[in-house]
């Protein structure tokens, strides 16, 4: 189902990007994965194609040992859903250089689309915010996004932030991102100076 | 979550200084955990090791995604967790195949030797078949003079041979919890 006034998925994420520079992204489990491939493959882009509920907490560790860099987690509402819990974890942590977007379509997508939780009564800004993350955003104009993006980017000391976005349902075409999980976890340790073991 | 029995007048277990020495030695960094009386006394010298980051957790499923994230980043961790808690982290056990990353935990047991509360025994009697089943190694310490070179080998199979590893901390070592009214 599509619907009029809502923001394209592929245009969010493009916009939330387009200013990158040392940034490590994950990527949730989904079409959020297709969005962050579709704006261009990158050796710091961390693609999950399962641990479903894991998307932040991957973002958590990213975050904690590479205090200097941005981490952005781009995740959907299904996969935040599993992970809820996670965010009073980052809450408790306060990571300043973590960034969370949830791209809300408000239905499992990749299974036939299903209606979420925050279809009704489930409010993910809320419950971030009720987790002491105090940069909690809505994204309802392209400006809205620009603006985070760029002190998601710049200010690695003004996090957590986390932010979330009604987005148009419809299913795009898939862009498939590398799925070997050895590659993309050592192609990101190579790009930070890690050698193999 | 639940105090263990003390016997009066009972030293503080040293093993416990041995699993710290361990970890600081292979350069831990990400120390998640769920609280066990069993590692209650690891946890009070990781919160008080400024080297260290102690991340407690809402269930301990995240503590494998966080170990994942911290490895991509260039740090190790060690989970720490009671066996009740393997049994909520399968789905993310994928991830130690998937990445192929340094993976330790450090399991106290509950549901053996003596358990009293009868719902710790399904998930303590199947705890070491679900850590197996899901490719992780398991080695076991049972008696205070063998912890040390339990762990140590479990830290160098696991951080040097990227070999995904639990180390069972035996209830008998730890001690069965005492409920009295």
């Amino acid at each position: 189902m599509s619907r009029a006034n809502l923001l394209d998925r592929r245009s969010v994420v493009s916009t939330l990007l387009k200013g990158r520079k040392d940034a490590i992204v994950v990527g949730g489990l989904g079409a959020s994965t297709y969005d962050i491939a579709a704006a261009g493959d990158h050796e710091r882009n961390f693609y999950l194609w399962g641990a479903m509920g894991g998307a932040v907490m991957i973002g958590l560790g990213v975050a904690l040992a590479q205090p200097k860099l941005p981490v952005v987690v781009i995740t959907g509402d299904g996969e935040m859903l599993m992970g809820m819990g996670s965010l009073a974890t980052v809450g408790l942590q306060q990571p300043k250089n973590l960034s969370i977007i949830v791209l809300d379509n408000e239905v499992y997508g990749e299974t036939g689309g299903q209606a979420s939780h925050t279809a009704s009564n489930t409010d993910l800004v809320g419950v971030a915010k009720a987790c002491g993350i105090t940069d909690v955003r809505t994204f309802a104009t392209v400006g809205d996004i620009e603006a985070f993006a760029a002190s998601m980017h710049d200010d690695v000391s003004g996090g957590p932030r986390f932010a979330s976005v009604k987005i148009d349902s419809a299913n795009l075409e898939r862009v498939l991102a590398s799925r070997d999980g050895t590659f993309i976890v050592n192609r990101i340790r190579g790009a930070l100076g890690f050698s193999p073991i | 979550m639940h105090a263990r029995s003390e016997t009066p007048g009972q030293a503080t277990p040293s093993w416990p200084e041995d699993i710290f020495g361990i970890l600081q030695r292979f350069d831990v960094r990400q120390v998640p955990y769920v609280p066990d009386a069993g590692h209650s006394q690891l946890i009070e010298r990781v919160l008080a090791e400024p080297s260290m980051r102690a991340v407690p957790l809402t269930t301990e499923e995240e503590g494998v995604a966080l170990l994942a994230g911290a490895w991509a980043g260039g740090q190790r961790g060690v989970l720490l967790m009671q066996s009740s808690g393997v049994g909520n982290c399968v789905n993310m056990f994928s991830l130690t195949q998937i990445f192929r990353f340094p993976f330790l935990t450090l399991v106290t047991m509950r549901g053996e030797w003596g358990e009293f509360n009868p719902w710790q025994v399904p998930m303590g009697s199947i705890t070491p078949g679900v850590l197996e089943l899901a490719g992780i190694k398991v080695l076991r310490a049972s008696h205070p003079n063998e912890v040390r070179d339990v762990v140590e080998a479990a830290a160098r199979q696991a951080y040097e041979a990227c070999t995904p590893t639990a180390v069972l901390l035996s209830q008998r070592l730890i001690g069965a919890k005492v409920f009295v009214k």
